[in-house]
């Protein structure tokens, strides 16, 4: 095509005019349409609108993020891929590598709650094998209001049939995740989904369109009307006509040709006929395309007509926005054209050749040949606007924070009554209702299954193994957004230490709501400086993740909710330790410290409804020192279980432990402790102190265990005796006592939330 | 009162997706069907249900259908009455 | 030792079937299901997973691959077939065994360890095992609830064709162990003739402790030992 044509593409006939008022629908403010209008130099059509628009949106363009995320660390000697990829990669040993990366949907989810989290899945599933590894697990962190509600219910209920199904279908097992329900989650779902892909180490492939000559291929499924502009979609708030508003932006997962386009994709990659491959996720082929020339620093001319689509008449804008799930875009070496067509033939996928790699660093879209976006790649994708605003810590929650819970420290009832309310919590109780929706066995590597601190999945071939937790307690960002990302932090890294495994790096899914707030902002700013202390501490770099803004509904937004997931290495399968107590008759010792804390605890918020107070103080190199001392008595052999203390306080680490796995098959054995401490029963039974694990071991390693923390500087103490199988569950404070048949304890584990999800007319609408 | 039978059938809506069409395309395809050009599946739920007049039940259907019957995001749905003596699957 | 593992677009434990097969000593060749001919192969296996989404019907459209006309002939001919899951609903739906996979009567998907008791010791898959014997297997399915008319459920009955079934850890037949609403707590058949089985929990998932049981050996080892003694 002649050089002089691209210059200024016409309308088409059916465009509509771009006018203010255009410009505004399409969220760009009118100085950062100055800034479109600057490089471009001259009046945009149309089409050209809409591909600024979704670059440029919060989703794809960072805007309010970027600035800030630049002080998370983000390297260390085992990082082989950071964030800016489609995933981050890491070296675990052995010649393998891991990919992995958190993504959320909480927008779709909260209008369609099956396909938005089977989607969601399916993206995080495709950014893994973009990359070249095959993804050997996923982990699922989701959060809803309180069960009481109906369309809570409805919400829950469809969430976890989508991720399940999902996943189930393509076969990656589910080892872990998290789900919480809190009144601060009404109406707008959290759900954020992490996958993780094992690769060896020479296979890792880039999202870049190198090599100018080469040929765009589209892959995969074909390209319908569904999810136009869902990038935008993702970066506005929910009102409450929502569910008509943007019921044509909702998008239909296809498991099935998901799996064919991983197995596709992975013959691809290992064949060498390609040089690049992304997913066509948000904002569709237009930041696939884009994003791979301005990373390879070239330009893309592709042709919208030879976009094979699902119906008849779709526009340009149309096909270069839509967000058809399954999808992916590829850079075949020149010539390699017709191998790429027959390994997609073979998983009976389609292959299209739709333009290919230039040197002039332009995106440019035609219609059957004639231009009708021309746009430079590099502004596109790098140049959007990022801002720092004002933050400004709310009134309200200061207030929150600051209020007197010194009523509560004395309890407002019986202490065993208590324990079972709070054991009984959903947030609490055991999640079978909804891993046992989920595969977690196929591909057989699973080690460790969900409902344990983290899951893990051992690597064939090797000793090794690799650990993953997701990790957030929302009302401590609530209260204080500083505190609870460090909590968030140490708390994955004890996950993953209990597990048997050294945390090695994290992936991020940053859940908040309108950050022009400067209430918002704020809580968004200390969290993302909490998490570059913690990650410079725990030296877990940061290789990439998720920002997901505007979660509000009718101007009320989530909890601050920064996700953190974390993964860790296994040196060796026989280091895995899991929760559960082995043997009657071990030593049970707390490491770490209790504390007169309350604030944030779901005793308050069982008891009294309440989220209020300071949560509890973190002590960074208390944690580091207490990950490893966990880790050297795991190593030393001396372990017979490790449980980390969190939701529900040290009395619910305690009935878990003794509770185990509560299968068929699994007994489950009584306890007896007794803690002494100088502190308020109700904070030592129910408070959520950081910086504690619960271990058990065979008498005779007592003394090594004591003597391993204290070479570690970490306090630790026998505190009891594991029971008989099936025996009483019994905690001793001063002047009071927890005190349970084992069968009872187990009851109300088991039913606090499958009781709720079981009744008839659970369903919810 | 008297008893209607109605004829729910809900479609998945244009435009969107329908993956198991997409499937079964395929597979006719392959058995040697190709002037199919498209397949797209939906379900069909038959109510019996008491009301005083055949338009009371057909009010009461849609609103079933509003309420559980479809998902007004992915699918649409029409109503009709049938014969009680047939067109029902035993 | 030669076993096909056959793949069928959406297969997912054609690789953990694969390796189940190479752990006892067997050869594993994965077979994509467009090849017709099984020419060579000692035993069949068909995978779990969901061949093509388990749309339509689960199994319906995999047993209209081309694979499976070779994989009716072997069966017919007297060769060992093992079905495990979407394995079993496609030899369901392809007529190698009667009745049917339904949806199950939780109408969810259900995955966790369930416990088999083995009924039959007397067959080319069960060998190893003690008549009786408990096992703890992994399901993981959505329709395995099986079903069939009174007619073939006496039948199977009578004639002792039910090879698994659903058990407390005890070995006791209890509503309770049943996981999907299976007659009879049913979880594995055998053809008239014994050479094809079909079941819904994963043996190939139980092959070592490290992953929580290893009760599923017995599946593999028993094939493998009476195909040699088959060969001697």
């Amino acid at each position: 095509m002649p050089q002089d044509l691209v210059t200024s593409p016409l309308p088409r006939p059916t465009d509509p005019p771009v006018t203010p008022e255009l410009v505004a629908d399409h969220g760009l403010s009118p100085e950062e349409y100055e800034r479109v209008l600057h490089v471009m130099g001259r009046e945009l059509t149309f089409t050209e609108l809409g591909v600024f628009s979704a670059m440029w949106s919060e989703h794809c363009g960072y805007k309010n993020s970027r600035r800030l995320l630049r002080l998370l660390p983000t390297e260390a000697p085992w990082v082989i891929q950071g964030p800016g990829e489609n995933a981050g990669v890491i070296d675990i040993g052995d010649g393998y590598a891991l990919a992995f990366k958190i993504e959320s949907h909480n927008h779709p989810s909260a209008v369609e709650p099956y396909q938005g989290a089977a989607t969601g899945v399916g993206g995080i599933l495709r950014d893994i094998f973009t990359m070249g590894a095959r993804p050997i697990a996923v982990l699922d962190s989701l959060r809803f209001g309180d069960l009481d509600s109906p369309r809570v219910r409805y919400l829950f209920s469809g969430v976890v049939a989508g991720v399940g199904d999902y996943g189930n279908c393509v076969g990656i097992p589910n080892i872990g995740g998290e789900v919480a329900f809190d009144r601060g989650y009404e109406g707008n779902p959290l759900v954020n989904a992490l996958c993780i892909g094992l690769m060896k180490t020479e296979d890792l492939i880039t999202a870049s369109a190198s090599g100018v000559g080469n040929t765009l291929m589209a892959v995969g499924a074909r390209t319908g009307r569904d999810g136009i502009h869902g990038a935008t979609f993702a970066s506005e708030e929910l009102s409450r006509d929502s569910d008509e508003a943007s019921r044509p932006q909702v998008q239909v997962g296809d498991p099935f040709t998901e799996k064919l386009l991983l197995e596709a994709s992975l013959e691809l990659i290992a064949s060498g006929a390609i040089t690049g491959i992304q997913d066509m996720g948000a904002a569709g082929i237009t930041s696939s395309a884009s994003e791979m020339a301005g990373r390879a620093g070239n330009g893309v001319e592709l042709d919208v007509a030879l976009v094979p689509v699902r119906e008849p008449g779709m526009t340009p804008y149309e096909i270069l926005l839509s967000e058809s799930q399954e999808r992916m875009l590829v850079v075949a070496e020149k010539g390699q054209e017709d191998e790429v067509r027959r390994i997609l033939e073979k998983w009976e996928l389609e292959a299209a050749v739709i333009g290919r790699v230039t040197d002039d660093g332009r995106f440019r879209v035609l219609e059957g040949g004639v231009v009708v976006a021309d746009i430079p790649a590099l502004p596109l994708t790098q140049g959007c606007p990022t801002y720092e605003r004002e933050g400004v810590e709310s009134e309200e929650v200061k207030a929150l924070r600051s209020a007197d819970l010194s009523a509560h420290a004395t309890p407002s009832g019986d202490l065993t009554e208590l324990f079972l309310r709070v054991l009984g919590s959903p947030n609490v109780a055991n999640k079978r209702w909804i891993y046992h929706q989920y595969d977690t066995t196929v591909r057989t590597g699973t080690a460790v299954r969900p409902g344990g601190d983290a899951g893990v999945v051992r690597i064939r071939g090797t000793r090794r193994g690799v650990a993953a937790t997701t990790d957030c307690n929302g009302r401590f960002t609530y209260l204080d957004p500083r505190r609870g990302t460090l909590a968030a932090m140490a708390e994955a890294a004890r996950n993953l230490a209990c597990a048997g495994a050294l945390p090695t790096a994290i992936t991020n899914c940053l859940n908040f709501g309108n950050p022009l707030k400067p209430h918002i902002y704020y809580q968004f700013r200390e969290a993302v400086r909490a998490m570059a202390d913690a990650c410079q501490a725990f030296e877990t770099p940061v290789t990439g993740g998720n920002v997901s803004f505007y979660n509000e509904t009718d101007g009320k937004a989530v909890y601050p909710t920064p996700v953190i997931g974390m993964v860790g290495v296994v040196e060796d399968v026989d280091h895995i330790t899991r929760a559960a107590f082995r043997n009657p008759g071990d030593a049970v010792v707390l490491l770490g410290r209790n504390s007169a804390e309350l604030g944030g605890s779901e005793y308050l918020y069982v008891t009294a409804g309440l989220v209020a107070g300071e949560p509890p103080e973190v002590d960074l190199m208390a944690e580091r020192r207490l990950q490893q001392a966990v880790l050297a008595m795991i190593q030393a052999g001396a372990l017979h279980s490790a449980h980390d203390c969190s939701d529900g306080g040290l009395a619910v680490t305690l009935a878990e432990s003794a509770l185990g796995s509560a299968d068929p098959g699994d007994a489950s054995l009584g306890v007896e402790v007794t803690l002494d401490d100088d502190l308020p029963p109700v904070a030592v039974l129910f408070g959520e102190a950081q910086g504690r694990v619960v271990v058990s071991c065979a008498p005779e390693r007592l003394d090594e265990v004591l003597r391993l923390a204290a070479d570690h500087d970490v306090p630790a103490r026998s505190i009891g005796a594991v029971g008989a199988p099936g025996g009483a569950l019994r905690i001793r404070v001063r002047g009071a006592a927890v005190e349970l048949p084992g069968e009872r304890v187990r009851d109300t584990w088991l039913q606090g939330l499958s009781g709720i999800m079981d009744a008839p007319h659970a369903a919810g609408a | 009162m008297s008893s209607h039978r109605l004829e729910i059938r809900v479609k998945p809506r244009p435009g969107l997706l329908n993956p198991e069409g997409k499937a079964i395309h395929h597979a006719l395809a392959a058995l040697g069907w190709a002037a199919v050009h498209d397949v797209r599946v939906g379900k069909v739920i038959y109510v019996d249900m008491d009301a005083d007049t055949p338009d009371a039940a057909l009010v009461e259907a849609e609103a079933m259908c509003r309420k559980i019957l479809a998902n007004p995001v992915t699918e649409d749905f029409e109503i009709s009455l049938v014969p009680a003596e047939g067109g029902v699957p035993s | 030792m030669k076993m096909a593992v056959i793949t069928f677009p959406g297969s997912n434990c054609d690789y953990d079937l694969y390796k189940a097969v190479q752990q006892v000593g067997g050869e594993a060749t994965f077979v994509w299901h467009r090849q017709r001919s099984l020419h060579g192969y000692d035993a069949v296996m068909l995978p779990g997973g969901f061949s093509y989404g388990d749309y339509l019907r689960a199994g319906a459209i995999a047993r209209l691959s081309p694979v499976m006309e070779s994989v009716v002939a072997f069966a017919r001919s007297g060769g060992p077939v093992l079905g495990v899951c979407n394995g079993f609903q496609i030899l369901c739906e392809a007529g190698l065994l009667p009745g049917a996979l339904v949806r199950n009567a939780s109408l969810r998907f259900e995955s966790r360890d369930v416990h088999l008791r083995v009924e039959r010791q007397d067959t080319l898959f069960t060998s190893e095992y003690d008549a009786g014997a408990v096992l703890r297997v992994p399901i993981a399915h959505g329709d395995g609830n099986y079903q069939a008319d009174d007619d073939t459920l006496e039948r199977l009955e009578g004639e002792g064709r039910v090879v698994f079934r659903y058990v407390d850890p005890t070995g006791t037949v209890t509503p309770d162990a049943n996981p999907n609403g299976s007659w009879g707590n049913i979880a594995g058949i055998v053809s008239a003739d014994g050479n094809v089985l079909g079941m819904m929990p994963h043996p190939e998932r139980a092959m070592e402790s490290l992953l929580g049981s290893a009760d599923g050996i017995g599946v593999f080892t028993s094939l493998v030992k009476s195909l040699s003694t088959a060969a001697v």
